[in-house]
């Protein structure tokens, strides 16, 4: 038994990191927030250098045919960077839907697409999620109808990946005849949401899957432990610098980490956030290796980053202080990266009814 | 990142379990802790330490079992007779403790004395640390010892005593250099309960047991050779010792097994013809707390791979007696909040019986409130987080005598 990272996963985290830290300064992320697409074309473009696009698809469409653990690690390591990626749709969710749910037809024609950042899909689950937000989606004779909203990573989508409530994916190319999407900007000014209308667009069902709620969920749970990877990513971006912080910062002639008040502040966000990571590992090496507690896992672990990532940026962002609340600092980046991540796919009180209905404790009225 | 058992380890698992088959008639009832093991509990120890399910990695010619360190083993053990519901041996201060810090820093004659007897639970111990004028700050213990005519002449007074009213022998921390600063004037001594002039009085806690003891040293004499480690060294000695109860107090094991009583309680109790699982208020509760488990179990799977490689895992370690008592404190206010006004009756039999499901919450409830404050209170826990974990400054000194 072994609860640890690789080498070759601890590798790919250092190098992924360097890489972010180099590229992602402060004034490059604030540039970035401007448009606000979520997407810059020479940071995709290196990303794929990288080899992150296809850390999940099979080696013979041209990936490096890895886990949702090693999925999670690199989200950690976007969270930390808040770096505009539309990654949990596309080479998250996207890549687990073909690969659980199309022919090898469709695995061949999208798979190397997403693999080499040829394409970038914005996946919407509406009902399975539990977002809120009003949502209707029909198909018929290949033609899909219906309105969402909040669709995360579509700034700059090049396809769409829609769920109907029965567990079937359609797909559908975003320059397709009746769709238009509306981009909004988002808390998170790095990554925006849209609104997206189909008016009878045509749309390729993925089919291939036995069970399609069951290849759903799996797709579902995997982008739930990917985000909440994120923010911890983000979270212990925010615990680091709150920490030093607390060791420059000078008041009443003392360095203000001395005092007990912020430093038993610190000692609470570290106590709970560090077990935070040793779930997130689980929950992803689960989704591959223990499939009797991947849904449980998976809900559990984005309700409980979803809290506990909330209570880490509030405190972080007041050790900061003054400071901390404006915009000069930037710190807010990670405070709203948070908060959009706790909102999508489901926040911790629909992720934790599920985990209700998975163990069979039904309310009785 | 791999959590299947390898070969070896898979060997172990079908030797406990066959060992559990022929023997496991023989366990004494898991639970009701806290008291001197009775005749069969220490049958039972013998078999375990015979086996290597206790006592595993002490070396043979203490008594144990001699074989390598190994937190894996130690996992699976672990989590057979858990599973079995069967009693995993003995956890007292003297075999958590005492039996590591002598291994590491002891005579070769205070191993051969004490280990074997300790981990067959022969030889009950107790910890002679907390003083009523010195609780969070430890180094300041005022009880002192003067050498005369080759013994330490032992004055003053201990509190907090666990089991100190049935225990035979007392690891001691007193002052024996009083004109050195405070760290450097403690040492470590062993001594027998029966010694003339030591008396133990049983302390009432909240809970209405008796689970501490005040300890008054009159003239106590000890032998000089039961030192550990030698003069001056004692403030060392005892951080060896704290270093292992911290760590038992953090005990995943535990979580696990009171969130599955929890959510059985839940499943069971009713308020108005309505099991409180299919109450939305208390479900969430408990939904919440099962997260909470998921990740202390994840956290402890982490330390023990760390452990197993040698690595010292720093803050990760640190923050497990707060986070764990804190937890643990969880789980209990939810069982007592389940009971409500029905859990009420607290008619506690004390020792010698067993008490009803409701009372045993309830002092575990109360007792957990010990836990934060014992082996190092929360405060001083966040403290030493901050300070070592985070590397943050220490609180200045106030100017002044210590």
């Amino acid at each position: 038994m072994d609860f640890g990272l690789t080498l070759e996963q601890r590798q790919f985290d250092d190098s992924l990191r360097a890489f972010l830290a180099d590229r992602l300064p402060m004034e490059r992320l604030r540039a970035l927030a401007e448009p606000g697409t979520g997407y810059d074309e020479s940071l995709w473009r290196s990303l794929v250098e990288l080899g992150l696009h296809g850390l999940l698809i099979p080696e013979r469409f041209g990936g490096a045919g890895l886990g949702v653990l090693d999925a999670a690690l690199a989200a950690e390591a976007l969270g930390h960077a808040a770096a505009p990626v539309p990654f949990v749709g596309n080479v998250v969710m996207a890549t687990q839907a073909f690969i659980n749910s199309a022919t090898e037809a469709q695995q061949d024609e999208y798979l190397p697409l997403i693999a080499g950042g040829d394409c970038r899909f914005a996946v919407a689950l509406p009902s399975l999620a539990g977002q809120t937000g009003s949502a209707s989606i029909a198909m018929s004779g290949g033609r899909l109808s219906g309105n969402l909203v909040a669709v995360a990573d579509a700034g700059a989508a090049t396809h769409f990946l829609v769920y109907l409530p029965d567990g079937h994916a359609a797909v559908v190319p975003a320059d397709a005849s009746g769709v238009s999407s509306r981009m909004r900007r988002s808390v998170d000014r790095t990554r925006p949401v849209a609104d997206v209308s189909f008016d009878a667009a045509p749309a390729e069902r993925l089919d291939a899957a036995n069970a399609p709620l069951v290849a759903a969920h799996k797709v579902l749970d995997a982008g739930r432990v990917v985000l909440a990877a994120d923010t911890l990513g983000a979270a212990q971006r925010m615990l680091d610098s709150a920490v030093a912080f607390a060791k420059e910062r000078v008041q009443f002639g003392r360095v203000i980490g001395s005092f007990q008040g912020l430093k038993h502040t610190l000692a609470e966000c570290v106590t709970v956030l560090e077990p935070c990571r040793g779930m997130v590992w689980y929950a992803a090496y689960a989704q591959d290796a223990l499939p009797e507690e991947a849904r449980l896992t998976a809900c559990h672990t984005k309700a409980h980053l979803g809290d506990i990532g909330r209570d880490i940026a509030r405190l972080a962002t007041e050790i900061h202080g003054g400071m901390g609340f404006t915009d000069l600092l930037g710190l807010h980046y990670w405070f709203k990266r948070i908060s959009f991540n706790r909102q999508m796919l489901g926040g911790p009180e629909r992720c934790r009814e599920e985990a209700a209905d998975l163990q069979g404790w039904k309310l009785q009225a | 990142m791999d959590l299947k058992l390898s070969e070896p380890y898979q060997a172990l698992q079908a030797e406990i379990r066959a060992f559990i088959r022929e023997h496991g008639d023989k366990s004494p009832k898991v639970g009701g802790g806290r008291k001197r093991p009775d005749l069969k509990s220490l049958d039972w120890q013998k078999r375990l330490v015979e086996h290597g399910y206790a006592g595993r990695t002490i070396p043979k010619e203490y008594g144990g079992f001699g074989a390598a360190p190994d937190v894996m083993a130690a996992a699976v053990i672990a989590s057979e007779f858990a599973r079995a519901n069967v009693y995993a041996g003995l956890t007292n201060q003297g075999i958590s403790m005492l039996v590591p810090t002598l291994l590491e820093v002891g005579t070769e004659e205070q191993k051969r004395q004490y280990v074997g007897p300790t981990i067959r639970g022969d030889l009950i111990w107790c910890q002679g640390y907390s003083e009523p004028g010195n609780g969070s700050d430890l180094a300041n213990a005022q009880t002192k010892a003067e050498l005369r005519d080759g013994n330490w002449i032992v004055n003053g007074q201990k509190i907090w005593t666990s089991s100190a009213h049935y225990a035979d022998m007392m690891f001691l921390l007193c002052r024996t250099e009083p004109d050195k600063p405070k760290h450097d004037g403690l040492s470590y001594l062993l001594l027998s309960m029966q010694s003339p002039g030591l008396e133990a009085r049983p302390l009432k806690t909240m809970t209405g047991r008796s689970e501490f003891n005040e300890v008054f040293f009159t003239d106590v004499k000890v032998p000089e050779t039961q030192i550990v480690l030698g003069r001056g060294k004692g403030w060392y000695v005892a951080n060896v010792t704290l270093k292992h109860e911290r760590l038992m107090i953090g005990d995943a094991g535990k979580m696990t097994a009171r969130l599955e009583q929890l959510i059985t309680l839940l499943q069971t109790s009713e308020i108005g013809g309505v099991k409180l699982i299919g109450i939305a208020e208390y479900r969430d509760r408990l939904l919440r707390l099962q997260g909470e488990v998921i990740a202390w179990k994840a956290h402890n799977l982490r330390l023990l791979t760390e452990a197993a490689q040698g690595i010292d895992s720093g803050v990760k370690r640190m923050i497990v007696k707060y986070g764990g008592t804190m937890l643990g404190f969880r789980l209990s206010s939810l069982a007592v909040d389940a009971f409500g006004a029905a859990g009420l009756p607290y008619e506690s039999l004390g020792e010698d019986a067993e008490d009803d499901d409701a009372t045993t919450w309830n002092i575990d409830y109360m007792y957990d409130v010990g836990l934060m404050i014992g082996g190092g209170s929360t405060n001083i826990q966040k403290n030493i987080i901050a300070e070592r974990g985070l590397d943050l400054p220490r609180e200045p000194k106030v100017v002044g005598r210590a």
